[in-house]
């Protein structure tokens, strides 16, 4: 059994089915890719992940417990961290800043009235940010507010903060979309480094072929709602029913 | 010191100093001469600044680090004074207890306004806030007359029980005093040929201010109060980092209510007497002034809105067209009254008219209040300063502090 279960997730939206009959299963420490056409229903499906939107049926288990019902912030600590397709940063913040947020989530829990202490006294907290600021190289702009980083940079330090959470899952929603290739290349290669590093399962939605084809072990293909095929990369890439949903049934 | 750095440290002994001799500073002018009008009335005006320092020091807290905009933080204050004036009518004269009830009292309230409103943001937060503060106007003004007195305000009487105090009968209404030292009584020194005036009341709310700003210096540098201001910047990114930003949100907002609390409770403890004028949506809408005008956000920002609007306002209406007659009478007759005519919206009665041009100017040109204003001012002399050292700008950023100051 994967550590993400979906089983007949549906979703309506007035007249619309956004959602058939989804079935998915994510395994444990895999990477699993979600793609499709527009308006296949991926970013439903991914809403109904984290807690904004309720299926009408279905169930979502994640790691033995289901997620429907719980809000964004209770499923985040559950274990499920997402990455948002423009990086959503503190911006008003400093770099730093934004790396101690989740390092106190994680070890104080959704709310804690800490208001007596000063920063500089939560040593564990403040060591485990500046080294995971260090990891990924931004120990020099700890004191820039994270507006002022270039998208780039926003990118690596939202990743970096939900990785320091240590999460058992993460989302990530088109990384790359309205990205240049050089910079998509180097999505791609902080997400193998990544996987290498560490213990963690990585479920990702995107539009661009040539990240899906780089780094997921396991596609799955949305079509108008439904899932149409489950497989391999490679058997995916010459599968008609794929290139049908991508390229119209006339040239099918 | 106090588990503050040493900049805060200093920060806020330069805040304790000015503070203790703020009716030295300002007093510039000897009495009887023709400055002396542009005086701080002493000590009921520097009570005030004090008092509304600490309002705009608690609304801060809330508007400031979390960005949520209450339109009804007058209804706290208004609470904190009945309960405080209540506190003397039942119980006793003494401040102690009429404060700390003010501040349960409105932190209760808070908690109750606080939770229904914060389930929206933005302009429908700050409608319901006003709403309820209009409401519990309107409640203080008629419909619970019993406990507010309604239109008249409520009021010692000679009759009131007092329990702890003991039967009075000197047949004068009883001053409010802390520990026997009445509120209104002064000690006078002379000194340089003048003759200086230190008030127990407005050392007392003195005192208090400093609390209140010492702890609103710990809220901003801790953890919580980086929640704060991760919840002002980014509640989406807030709440996928696992953070609850309801609760957070919440406890900025009863810290604010109870701020505004012990202001309304100082206010009675000054002149005993509480009317629900004090609540109504202008008295709100004065706090936000102050904190927009003097910085929001900014630890000292609030506190200088607040002493700058209440001076100009008591400097401002002492104007009358006497006075103005006064001042242009070395012109031709013709000309002074032109000008008197053309100065006259704005004093005395007009003074919110020059109010309003000020803020209107503050707005546009120094967002960041008046504290920006000073930084600039600052910021000029340090340019010119390191022009002369042949420093290169780009190769020394400025470094955003963990809270602009």
């Amino acid at each position: 059994m994967g550590i993400l279960e979906v089983k007949g997730v549906g979703k309506r939206f007035g007249g619309l089915q956004a959602l058939g009959d989804v079935n998915l299963s994510v395994g444990e420490n895999s990477v699993h890719a979600i793609i499709g056409p527009n308006g296949a229903g991926k970013s439903t499906l991914l809403n109904c992940l984290i807690g904004k939107l309720i299926p009408d049926t279905g169930s979502v288990m994640f790691d033995g417990q289901s997620v429907l019902g719980r809000k964004p912030h209770e499923i985040c600590q559950m274990g499920i961290s997402r990455v948002f397709q423009t990086p959503e940063v503190f911006g008003d913040l400093t770099v730093f800043e934004n790396m101690l947020i989740p390092c106190f989530a994680k070890r104080d829990g959704a709310f804690r009235l800490h208001a007596f202490e000063t920063i500089a006294q939560e040593k564990d907290v403040v060591e485990k940010a500046q080294v995971m600021l260090e990891d990924v190289n931004m120990q020099d702009k700890l004191h820039m507010t994270a507006a002022s980083l270039s998208r780039g940079d926003k990118r690596r330090l939202e990743m970096a903060m939900c990785l320091v959470q240590d999460p058992k899952l993460l989302l990530l929603d088109e990384p790359t979309a309205g990205m240049a290739r050089a910079d998509t290349n180097n999505t791609i290669d902080l997400l193998k480094e990544i996987k290498d590093k560490r213990d963690i399962t990585i479920a990702i939605i995107e539009h661009d072929m040539h990240v899906v084809f780089s780094l997921a072990e396991r596609i799955t293909v949305l079509a108008q709602g439904t899932p149409l095929v489950e497989d391999t990369p490679d058997n995916i890439k010459g599968h008609p029913k794929v290139r049908e949903a991508y390229l119209g049934e006339s040239h099918g | 010191m106090l588990g503050l750095n040493k900049k805060d440290t200093k920060f806020l002994l330069i805040v304790v100093a000015l503070t203790m001799f703020t009716p030295i500073i300002l007093q510039p002018f000897a009495e009887g001469t023709g400055l002396a009008q542009f005086n701080a009335g002493y000590p009921d005006l520097m009570q005030r600044f004090a008092i509304f320092g600490i309002f705009a020091i608690g609304f801060n807290i809330l508007f400031g680090l979390t960005g949520y905009l209450s339109f009804g933080h007058a209804a706290f204050l208004g609470v904190g004074s009945y309960s405080a004036v209540w506190m003397f009518k039942l119980l006793s004269m003494n401040v102690i207890p009429g404060i700390l009830l003010a501040v349960a009292t409105s932190g209760v309230f808070a908690l109750l306004i606080g939770y229904v409103s914060l389930r929206r943001s933005g302009i429908y937060f700050s409608i319901l806030t006003l709403a309820f503060a209009q409401m519990s106007f309107n409640l203080a003004y008629s419909v619970l007359t019993p406990i507010t007195n309604g239109e008249t305000g409520l009021q010692l009487a000679l009759d009131d029980p007092r329990i702890l105090d003991g039967v009075n009968n000197s047949g004068s209404l009883p001053v409010t005093n802390i520990f026997g030292l009445a509120m209104n009584s002064s000690t006078q020194i002379e000194v340089l040929g003048r003759v200086w005036t230190f008030n127990v009341g407005y050392y007392f709310c003195a005192i208090i201010a400093i609390l209140a700003f010492y702890l609103s210096l710990r809220i901003f540098r801790s953890p919580f109060g980086m929640m704060l201001r991760a919840v002002k910047s980014n509640q989406q990114r807030m709440n996928y980092t696992g953070l609850n930003s309801r609760p957070y949100t919440l406890a900025a907002f009863v810290i604010s209510g109870m701020y505004a609390g012990l202001a309304g409770g100082l206010l009675a403890s000054m002149d005993p007497l509480a009317g629900a004028e004090r609540m109504q949506w202008t008295a709100s809408g004065e706090v936000v002034l102050m904190t927009i005008l003097g910085g929001a956000g900014t630890l000292m920002g609030p506190v200088l809105g607040a002493g700058f609007i209440k001076y100009f306002e008591n400097i401002f209406s002492k104007i009358n067209d006497t006075v103005l007659h006064g001042w242009f009478s070395f012109m031709p007759d013709g000309l002074e009254d032109l000008l008197v005519v053309l100065v006259h919206p704005f004093v005395g009665k007009g003074w919110h008219l020059t109010l309003g041009i000020l803020f209107m100017l503050v707005v546009v040109f120094l967002p960041g209040g008046l504290i920006e204003g000073g930084q600039r001012i600052a910021a000029l002399f340090k340019r010119k300063r390191s022009d002369d050292d042949n420093l290169d700008p780009e190769h020394h950023p400025k470094q955003t502090p963990h809270v602009a100051e």
